[in-house]
This record gives structure tokens, sequence and C-alpha cells, in this order.
């Protein structure tokens, strides 16, 4: 029995581009606090179901609720409590680390002050002062962490967030967006494994269908195997 | 899985554009034929200029329905908007469509007037013919822009912007043009005299419910084709098993 | 509101790290001004002549604020910073028309003196308050319907054909008018001190009638 409503429930989640699926038939559910690994090869849908719950794109069928509140209907009432890292860093690279992370701040009306707390956990204070397009793309992944986290969200919604990073910066990333961050969250990554080893719940997807819904350790190594086949 | 939270509802069987379908177009066609007969034979013939003025009783009407037409549309983009519901768009799309055309045709008579009545194909001084021009430069962009937008949806949704933003452009445009217009030279494409006289009413009213009729009718009957076209590419959808539909290739048409 | 603000600073803070777009439409209106005193083949021009040589040439420097109007947005990810947060979402069309706005009269200060100087001649000084008015109001009928216009052309593929094309008709009666209010004001002879109250009344209908369809629509064109 949960003491407290689940974090995300999918039910039967389809989303197409045009011709193409993108999505069908995304069920599950996902507790408050725990992790979600998404698995699947490149053009699976991944990221589509990360935008999705961002509250970034429609769902054309089924169910999206987040923190009880079902999306897009009321997507403007969680999302103060979504931190999503994609692809893009959304960072103006004209701008300084500082400067976008203050805009990003005052859009969600968040103290400055929270800015220079990220930066420093990430030890950024010094670079922040340059142009983005300055920065090597480790330091960019650094400040779109920062940028993720900045309003402290309950949600953190992760597509590939040790991209670019070597081990000390992942280390130092670690305390904001991983387990330890006490936030729920969803997760894709390239490397299958890594990602297992933090979920607490499993969804595969094979062209946009789910082909595996559970706990990590329920998937078969083989079944792995196929799925990046 | 019951949908419950879909965005993208297509059409459902119970819609049907065939019904009056036959009644509406006799209608059309009696009106028409009504009409005719009222210019050729009842109106009376302009003083100063002679039989070619009776081309003013299908380039009126026909600018006014285009017009309307072109607001219609525009109302109907605010249902989609509203609802989501792709049929609004479908008949926002025709719409515009059959605006256009009509609108063409207004123009084209209109300049067939103006060469008949003052010896150019195009004059500056008729402020209708003006702000025609306009309207229909603007209304011209409706399907290219549909054609470089490649997610339906967003197709759709931009198009509906779109046609709402034009809709309440012809109003406007109309005022602003007429009185650039005024003031300066006579209009070339009056009837002589202030009032109408009764018959040439007559007639005019005649064809003007004409012509608004055959817009209604000719809507219908495209409405009626991409219906059925949809609801054939539905069923053929669920027969191969795939059951949720959703728009087929890139076209500038909402199917 | 605030939120119009917050991107309004960063918007302002960006052409001023870039100067992307401003100085470009500068000079473009400057060589514009010299195209048409050669093309006219006359030492001076006034009158209606005048108000529609200033008006094109300020329609068309426009036109090139408004491509780049949302294209960092899109290239940048600036959207989706947007969209997620939790703000009003008109507020973007309130700080992208503004920010359109100010660039249009930096434009106006650098090119109504360049004008008078290229093309008006030097006995003739047009009535600056009136000609201010006019101005103002075309510059607020330019912004919304470029901001507006842009917003839907950043996301189709034509990107920047699509909004001039559909931009154009769309701001003609306001052209006409302001064309019109500036003629007399113009006026080599006995300038007029006030623009005409007709051409002056249409601008103002023309700029709410927009302001508020463009309010009520752009929400629409942000979402996915």
């Amino acid at each position: 029995m949960e003491a407290e409503p689940p974090a995300i429930e999918l039910r039967g989640l389809a989303r197409y581009f045009g011709e193409r699926t993108a999505l069908r038939d995304v069920t599950l559910r996902l507790p408050a606090g725990a992790t979600l690994a998404v698995l699947g090869r490149n053009g699976a849908g991944k990221s589509t179901l990360l935008r999705i719950l961002a509250s970034l794109l429609r769902p054309h069928h089924g169910d999206v609720v987040v923190f009880g509140e079902p999306l897009p209907r009321r997507a403007f009432a969680v999302r103060a409590r979504l931190g999503l890292l994609g692809h893009e860093p959304l960072l103006y690279r004209e701008l300084t680390g500082r400067e976008n992370l203050e805009y990003h701040a005052r859009l969600h009306r968040v103290g400055l002050e929270r800015v220079d707390e990220v930066l420093g956990a990430v030890q950024m204070e010094r670079r922040a002062e340059e142009p983005v397009r300055l920065l090597s793309r480790g330091m960019v992944q650094r400040l779109a962490v920062c940028r993720a986290v900045l309003h402290a969200p309950a949600l953190l919604l992760l597509d590939e967030p040790r991209a670019n990073l070597d081990p000390a910066a992942s280390e130092l990333v670690e305390p904001l967006i991983g387990r330890a961050s006490g936030c729920t969250r969803v997760l894709t990554s390239h490397d299958p494994r890594a990602a297992l080893a933090e979920a607490d719940l499993v969804l595969a997807l094979k062209d946009g269908r789910p082909a595996f819904v559970g706990e990590p350790q329920q998937l078969g190594d083989a079944q792995l195997q196929e799925l990046y086949a | 899985m019951q949908c419950s939270t879909s965005s993208w509802r297509i059409s459902t069987p119970s819609t049907t554009y065939g019904r009056g379908l036959r009644s509406l177009s006799l209608a059309t066609i009696i009106t028409i034929a009504a009409a005719l007969a009222l210019v050729f034979f009842y109106a009376p013939l302009d003083a100063s200029q002679g039989f070619v003025q009776k081309i003013f009783y299908v380039h009126v009407p026909l600018a006014i329905v285009s017009l309307c037409g072109f607001v219609f549309g525009g109302l109907l983009a605010i249902g989609y908007l509203r609802t989501g519901d792709r049929r609004w768009d479908m008949r926002s799309y025709v719409a515009i469509h059959m605006a256009l055309i009509f609108g063409v045709g207004g123009l084209i008579t209109g300049s067939i007037w103006a060469k008949a009545s003052w010896g150019h194909w195009w004059v500056w001084n008729e402020p209708t013919l003006v702000s025609f021009l306009i309207v229909l430069l603007l209304f011209a962009t409706y399907q290219p822009l549909r054609f470089s937008i490649e997610d339906p949806e967003r197709q759709s949704r931009y198009a509906s912007v779109f046609s709402i933003v034009g809709g309440a452009f012809v109003p406007l445009n109309y005022l602003a043009v007429q009185l650039a217009t005024a003031y300066v030279h006579p209009r070339v494409l009056t009837l002589g005299g202030a009032n109408l006289p009764p018959s040439m009413g007559l007639t005019f009213v005649v064809a003007l419910i004409g012509f608004a009729l055959l817009y209604v009718t000719l809507w219908k009957y495209e409405m009626a084709a991409k219906n059925a076209r949809s609801q054939v590419r539905r069923l053929r959808r669920t027969l191969l098993g795939d059951d949720i539909a959703r728009p087929a290739g890139r076209s500038a048409a909402p199917s | 509101m605030r939120t119009a603000l917050v991107v309004l600073r960063k918007d302002l803070r960006l052409e001023l790290r870039t100067f992307e777009t401003v100085p470009a439409m500068v000079l473009f209106a400057l060589v514009t001004f010299v195209i048409f005193h050669f093309g006219l083949n006359r030492p001076t021009i006034d009158g209606q002549l005048a108000a529609g040589v200033l008006t094109v040439t300020l329609l068309f420097a426009a036109m090139l604020g408004i491509n780049r109007l949302f294209v960092a947005e899109r290239e940048q990810g600036g959207f989706d910073a947007f969209l997620l947060a939790p703000v009003d979402r008109t507020a973007m069309l309130l700080a992208k028309a503004g920010a359109l706005f100010l660039f249009l009269v930096v434009l106006e200060v650098i090119a109504i003196p360049a004008f008078k100087l290229f093309l008006l001649g030097p006995s003739l000084g047009p009535p600056l308050p009136g000609l201010i008015l006019v101005l103002a109001l075309a510059d607020l009928g330019l912004a919304v319907i470029g901001t507006l216009v842009s917003a839907i052309a950043v996301q189709t593929r034509a990107r920047d054909l699509i909004g001039p094309v559909i931009g154009l008709p769309l701001l003609l009666p306001a052209l006409i008018a302001t064309a019109r209010a500036a003629g007399p004001l113009l006026a080599g002879a006995h300038p007029a001190t006030a623009p005409p109250g007709r051409w002056l009344a249409i601008l103002a209908l023309y700029d709410v009638v927009f302001a508020l369809l463009a309010y009520a629509v752009f929400d629409f064109l942000l979402e996915d």
C-alpha cells in the first residue's frame, strides 16, 4: 500500500509524429522518490517520453498523470516541480553561464543566491563568467545540470545526463541529479548497465512499444541484447 | 485501451455532410437560374454603361461571398483551437479554399468590368478591387504555409491561427482601403445614382443568394468528399490491425 | 508582465552582446535611401512621395528584424526553456513585441535624420511631434504583427520567406495609413503641423484589434 500517490502514472500512452509511431501503449506507475530507467535504441522513443513528461509534448492517446495532475490539462500546476535535462543544454551561447542561470532563476521565481549555490556545487563559479560558446562540452553539460536543478524540482527527467562528463565532473553532479538527491527520477542512458544499476523500475522500449516493464533484476541478459539488436 | 485524453479525434461516422445535399444543390441551381433570367430579361440596362454593367451581378456577389467565406473560415478555425477536433480544421480549410476560388472569380470579373467601363484592366480607384487584391495576396499564402509545416497537428494549429488573423483582417483592410480611395476619385464601378432601382435591387439580391447557396453547396460537397476519404482511410487502418487512426502523409490539406 | 520584462531584458542583453539585428536594419535603411535617391532621380522629394519612400524603407528594414526575432529561441532551445517555466506564455509575445518595438525606435532615431539629410533637402523640417506620433503607432502595429508572423514562420521550413510573405499583406492597411498620415507632414511648401486624424484613427484601430487578436492566439503557437 502506498502512503502517497505515485509520482508518475502512464496508461496507454501514445504519441505520433505524422506517420511515425513514436510511442504506443506505454503503461507504468512510478512511486515517489524512485528511479525509472528507460532503455532502448536510438529512436526507440526515450526522448519523446521524457518530453511528454516534461509537458513539452502532448500525448495523443492515453493518460499521463504526474504528481496527481493529468497532463497536459494541468501542466501549469506541476511545471515548477519538473526539471528536464535533455539533449540540448537550453543555454544561450552568447550569454555567460551565470547570465543564463540568472535568466532561468527569474523565470522560475527562484532567488539568485541559488545560482551561486549550484555553481559552487559543480565548481563552475569562475568559468560561469564566460560566454557559453567558449566552454567545453563537459562544462556546458555541467551548466545544463545547474539549470535543470536550479528550482529544486521533485521530478528529474534526465536524458543521458552523463554525456560529455568526465569521471570527476560526473562525481560533482551526482549529489544534484543522482540517487542521493532524493528526487523521483526518470533517466535514459546509452549505457544500459549503468542505468540498470541505479534503477528501481525499468521500461524497455522497442520502436515505441514497451518490450519490458518491471524491476531491473527481472530483465534478462538475452532480453537486453535483443533490445539493442 | 480506451483513450480518455485524446486530443486527436477523427471523424466519427455520425457526421455526414451529404445530408440535405441534394435539396441544397437543387435550391442552388434554381436560384442561379432565376438570377440569370432576371439579369438578362428583367433588370434594366444601365444608362451609362450599357450591357456590360450586368457583370455587376456576378462580380459583387462573388466578392461579398468570398469575403464572408474568409471570415467564416476564421470562425471555424476558432472551433478547432477550442476543441482540438480536426473536423473544424477541415471545415476551415475548405471554407478558405472555396473563398479563394470565389475571390479570384470576383477579381477577374471586376477586372473585366473595369476594362469594359473604364478601359483599363486594373483600376486603383475602386476600393473593392484593391482591398480584394490585398486579401487574396494574404490568403494565397495559406496553402504554402500549411505545406511548409510537417507535423500535422502543428499544421492545423498554425493554419487556424492564420485563419483567425486573416478573418479579422478582412473588415479592417476593407475599411482602410475604402477610406484611402474615397474622396480622391469618383468610384468607377458604381451604378448611376445613389438609389438602386428596385428591379436592379431584386436581381442583385437573387444573384447574391444564388452565389451564397453555391458557396455553401460546394463547401458541403468538398467536406463530404474529404470526410468519406478519411473514413475510408480509417477503416483501412482498422482492417490492417492498426486501430488508432492518425493522419497520413504530408499535404497542404488536412485529412 | 514581470515575466515579459525578464524575457525582454534577456533579449536586449543578447542584442547588445551580438549586435546582430539593429545595425543590419539601420544599414539597410540607409542604403535604401541612397537607392531611392538615385532611382527617383530628383534633388529632393517631399509630401506623399516622401512619406511613401519612408514607409516602405522602414517596412523592409523591419522585416529584417522580424526574421531574426525568434531564431535564437528556435536554435538554442529558448522555446523549451521558456515552456518549462511556470509562467504565462503570453509573456513571450509581450517581450518579443517589446523588443521589436525598441529596435524600430532605435532604427528610426537614426534613419529619420538620415532621411531628412539624404532626401528631404535642407530647407524642409518635418514637424517632429506629429511624425513621432505617426511612427509610434506604426511601430506598434509592426511590432505586434511582426511578432505574430515571426512566431509562425520560425517553425516552418521556408522560414525566411514565409515571414515577409504573410506579414506584408497583413501590414498593408497599417502602412497605407502610415504613409497617408505622414504625407501632409512632409509636404514641401506648407507642412501640416498635425497628422490627419482619420489616418491616426485607422492606425490606432488596427493596432488595438491586432494586439488583442495576437494576445488571444499566441499561446497556440507555442504549444506542441
